[in-house]
């Protein structure tokens, strides 16, 4: 964490006056990013080596539509400690131990008005494939070994070369104003507590395929993780909120086929990963991630 | 009862609810009548594929009803699902 990174919320939180005493804590702490809140201001740390110009570009975004994601406190991130930093409002967020009350109806809408929104002039693409990429890196450099890495490996080997973030995506799919990293992680309510849902972190949004952003809970669906009925809502909000990203009916897979496989093997190649350095077997829901890689790649059998 | 064939006695088998009469000397197998019937119904059973994903879901889907129990209900959620559901 940057040593300052608690003094710059405070100083942010109180620009003119001293602090009264506020509430103050760590909310994120991760390799690739930190978090901390001092009252109602929150001060993130970006992942070491983002780019000032791209996030700044991406701020922007924010601050140009307050009706769908968070806005920053200031227009442009502060260098602190080699690390890029930017303060937020502190929001509600999703209750981790009540995912049965996710508010996919408002994830739905937010994302698609969010992609019916046209992308700026300079916006850089949406890093949802690169992330993929990353993740499936790490598995080969540092999990090759599990008896699930060559399973990964073939169902990754198998998507279409834009989805592993190796050619840019073919302009028939879409270039639409994307988030990167949809998931319940990122929507709270501003101001908390019973605010309107807003989606926070721009670090991935961009100019991209706009499927990629249903592809986590079309992707937990499909391995039989998220209930059909919560994936339903999902699905109709976004249908209902005009999303460009489907057809407006009719069979969605064929858009939602090779992004969601895409996400399958991320999250699989993170679990794997983590459970190899943990010196843990796999979970059940962990397993459901490969069993699913594994049905990617098999030759299809039977009399039918 | 003894083997048409070689004349040994017989033993009788039950097999997945299938009475088999098997020879005690050429080990041969004497089936009654529906009983070959009954066995290749048995074993197409056994050899059809697993059931087809959930309308509405891809060819690489969790078969439907699979046993993660996702579709029915998910009050059961794995605990690291819930993980995933928050993170990247």
């Amino acid at each position: 964490m940057p040593a300052d990174l608690h003094a710059h919320a405070r100083a942010a939180a109180h620009p003119a006056a001293p602090c009264p005493g506020c509430a103050t804590g760590t909310l994120a702490d991760r390799p690739d990013a930190t978090v901390v809140r001092h009252h109602r201001t929150v001060a993130k740390a970006h992942a070491p080596g983002t780019a000032p110009e791209e996030l700044r570009r991406r701020l922007a975004v924010a601050a140009a539509l307050p009706e769908i994601l968070l806005p920053p406190l200031t227009p442009a991130p502060t260098a602190l400690d080699g690390r890029q930093v930017t303060c937020w409002p502190l929001g509600l967020p999703v209750d981790p131990r009540d995912p049965g009350a996710a508010p996919w109806e408002d994830a739905a809408t937010l994302t698609a008005r969010l992609h019916r929104t046209p992308p700026p002039p300079g916006l850089p693409a949406m890093r949802g494939p690169r992330k993929a990429a990353l993740a499936v890196a790490r598995l080969a450099a540092e999990a090759p070994g599990h008896p699930a890495a060559p399973v990964l490996l073939r169902a990754w080997a198998a998507l279409p070369p834009w989805a592993r973030a190796e050619e840019p995506a073919p302009p028939e799919l879409g270039a639409a104003l994307c988030h990167g990293d949809l998931h319940l992680g990122q929507l709270v309510r501003h101001p908390a507590p019973d605010g309107p849902w807003r989606l926070i972190d721009v670090d991935d949004l961009g100019v991209g395929v706009p499927a990629w952003d249903l592809a986590r809970p079309a992707s937990w669906f499909a391995c039989g993780l998220l209930p059909a009925e919560e994936w339903q809502r999902f699905l109709g909000a976004y249908r209902a909120a005009r999303g460009p990203a489907l057809p407006a009916d009719g069979d969605p897979w064929p858009v939602l086929d090779v992004p969601a496989r895409a996400l399958t093997v991320q999250t699989a190649s993170r679990s794997v990963t983590k459970a190899l350095l943990a010196g843990r077997p796999l979970d059940g829901a962990e397993e459901a991630l490969v069993d699913a890689c594994g049905r990617m790649t098999a030759p299809r059998t039977g009399v039918l | 009862m003894h083997c048409p064939k070689c004349h040994a006695p017989m033993h009788t088998y039950n097999r997945n609810g299938v009475q088999i009469e098997q020879c005690s000397g050429c080990r041969g197998i004497f089936l009654d009548y529906g009983e070959l019937e009954t066995l290749t119904r048995l074993e197409s059973q056994w050899a059809q594929p697993a059931p087809p994903p959930a309308p509405g879901a891809p060819a690489w889907g969790a078969p439907h009803g699979g046993h993660h129990g996702g579709h029915h209900g998910g009050h059961h959620r794995p605990r690291s699902f819930g993980r995933m559901l928050f993170s990247s």
